[in-house]
C-alpha cells in the first residue's frame, strides 16, 4: 500500500487550521542550505542551520509540547519573509516571535539584537552597553552563540571588537555570505 | 519501571499512518477511509496532551479508527435493513461498557480485549495493534475475560 501524499498534506493541513499544534516546522530552501523553521500560534520559535526533522522532535518537543507537526500552515509568513530576504528584497523582517524559554536577560539582549539595521554590524560589547550591562559583552557572545532564530535576529551582525567574524552557529561561511548579501561586506 | 516517553506527535504520525489507514480501507473501503483517516489522527491530536504516557499507542489510535468505523457503518446503515442493536445497558453502547469494564486490566489484555470484543477487530489485526502475533492477541485477550470474570465484575453478556 502506497501512502497518499494529498491525504498526508490534508491532515497536516487540517491539524494545523484547527489551532491543534503546539509547534508547527517546515523545511525552507534557501540559498544558505535547507533551514528548519518552527512556530507557534505566538510566532516564529526557531531556525535550525540542520533541517534533519528528526534531530530537532524531541528539543521542540520539551520546549513547546508534545505535538509537534511538519505543516507549512504555521510557518508560512516566515517562509515567504525569508524568500524575500534571500533574494535581497526584504531588510526587515515583521514577523512575531515566541522567546519563551529565553533568561530575561538574553530576551533583552535579543531584543536589543533585532534592532541591529540590515547591512550593518555591531560588536558584542556595543550590544552589552546597550542593555546596561557593559561588561558582560562575554555573556552577550553566549546568547548570540544559542540564538534561537538566526538569520531573522541577526546575530550574524554582531562580530568581534578589532572587525573579526568571530563566531556563527551555522559557520563562518555562513555569516559571511549573509554579511555579503547585505552588502554589509564588500 | 520508568513510563514510556510520549513521542512528538509527528513521530508517533509518521509510525502508525500507515496501518491506521489499511485498517480503515479494509473496513470501510477506499473512499470513506479517507475521511476516516484524517478524523482519526486529528482526534488523537486533540487527546494527545492528556496522554499519561505512550504505551500502546498503536492500539489507542486503532482503538479511535475503529471507533469512527462503527460510528460511520451505523450512519450508513439504511432504517429499514437495521440490525439488530448491539446491546444497550446503562444507556451507553456496547463499546463504551467494555472500555470501561477493562479499565483496570494489565495494558495489553486492556487493548487486547476493549479491540476483539468493543471494535469486533480481527486477531490479526490486534496483533498488527499490539505489535505481537495474532496467537499472542487472542492470549491476551482471554486471560482479560478469564480475569474479568474472576473478579467477579459485571462482565453481561458482553464478552460472549
Amino acid at each position: 500500500m502506497t501512502f497518499s501524499a494529498d491525504l498526508d498534506r490534508r491532515f497536516r493541513e487540517a491539524a494545523a487550521a484547527e489551532g491543534l499544534l503546539d509547534v508547527g516546522f517546515d523545511v525552507v530552501e534557501s540559498p544558505i542550505g535547507p533551514l528548519l523553521v518552527a512556530a507557534t500560534d505566538r510566532g516564529l520559535a526557531r531556525i535550525f542551520f540542520d533541517a534533519e526533522p528528526e534531530l530537532h522532535l524531541d528539543r521542540l518537543a520539551r520546549a513547546y509540547g508534545p505535538r509537534v507537526l511538519r505543516s507549512a500552515h504555521l510557518v508560512d509568513a516566515a517562509h515567504r519573509q525569508l524568500d524575500e530576504y534571500f533574494a535581497g528584497e526584504r531588510s526587515v523582517f515583521a514577523l512575531d516571535v515566541d522567546l519563551r524559554g529565553a533568561a530575561p536577560f538574553a530576551q533583552q539582549v535579543l531584543g536589543e539584537l533585532a534592532r541591529v539595521p540590515y547591512g550593518q554590524t555591531t560588536t558584542y560589547g556595543t550590544l552589552a552597553t546597550k542593555v546596561g550591562a557593559p561588561r558582560a559583552a562575554r555573556a552577550v557572545g553566549t546568547v548570540m552563540n544559542r540564538n534561537p532564530i538566526p538569520i531573522v535576529l541577526p546575530c550574524h551582525r554582531v562580530v568581534g571588537a578589532s572587525g573579526s567574524l568571530t563566531g556563527y552557529a551555522g559557520g563562518l561561511d555562513v555569516k559571511e555570505r549573509l554579511l555579503r548579501l547585505e552588502g554589509a561586506l564588500l | 519501571m520508568e513510563a514510556v516517553a510520549i513521542p512528538p506527535f509527528e513521530r508517533f504520525y509518521v509510525e502508525h499512518r500507515d496501518v491506521v489507514l489499511g485498517f480503515l480501507r479494509k473496513r470501510m473501503g477506499r473512499e470513506a477511509a479517507e475521511d476516516a483517516f484524517q478524523e482519526t489522527f486529528l482526534r488523537a491530536l486533540r487527546g494527545y496532551d492528556r496522554l499519561e504516557h505512550g504505551e500502546h499507542l498503536r492500539s489507542w489510535v486503532l482503538t479511535i479508527a475503529a471507533r469512527l468505523a462503527i460510528d460511520a457503518s451505523r450512519r450508513a446503515r439504511p432504517a429499514a435493513n437495521e440490525l439488530p442493536e448491539l446491546p444497550v445497558e446503562d444507556g451507553r453502547p456496547a463499546y463504551a461498557q467494555i472500555e470501561h469494564l477493562a479499565g483496570g486490566l494489565p495494558p495489553t489484555e486492556r487493548a487486547a480485549l476493549v479491540l476483539r470484543y468493543a471494535y469486533d477487530l480481527s486477531y490479526d489485526d490486534i496483533a498488527v495493534a499490539l505489535d505481537s502475533t495474532p496467537e499472542a492477541a487472542r492470549q491476551a485477550a482471554s486471560s482479560g475475560v478469564r480475569r474479568l470474570r474472576a473478579q467477579g465484575g459485571p462482565t453481561h453478556d458482553l464478552l460472549s
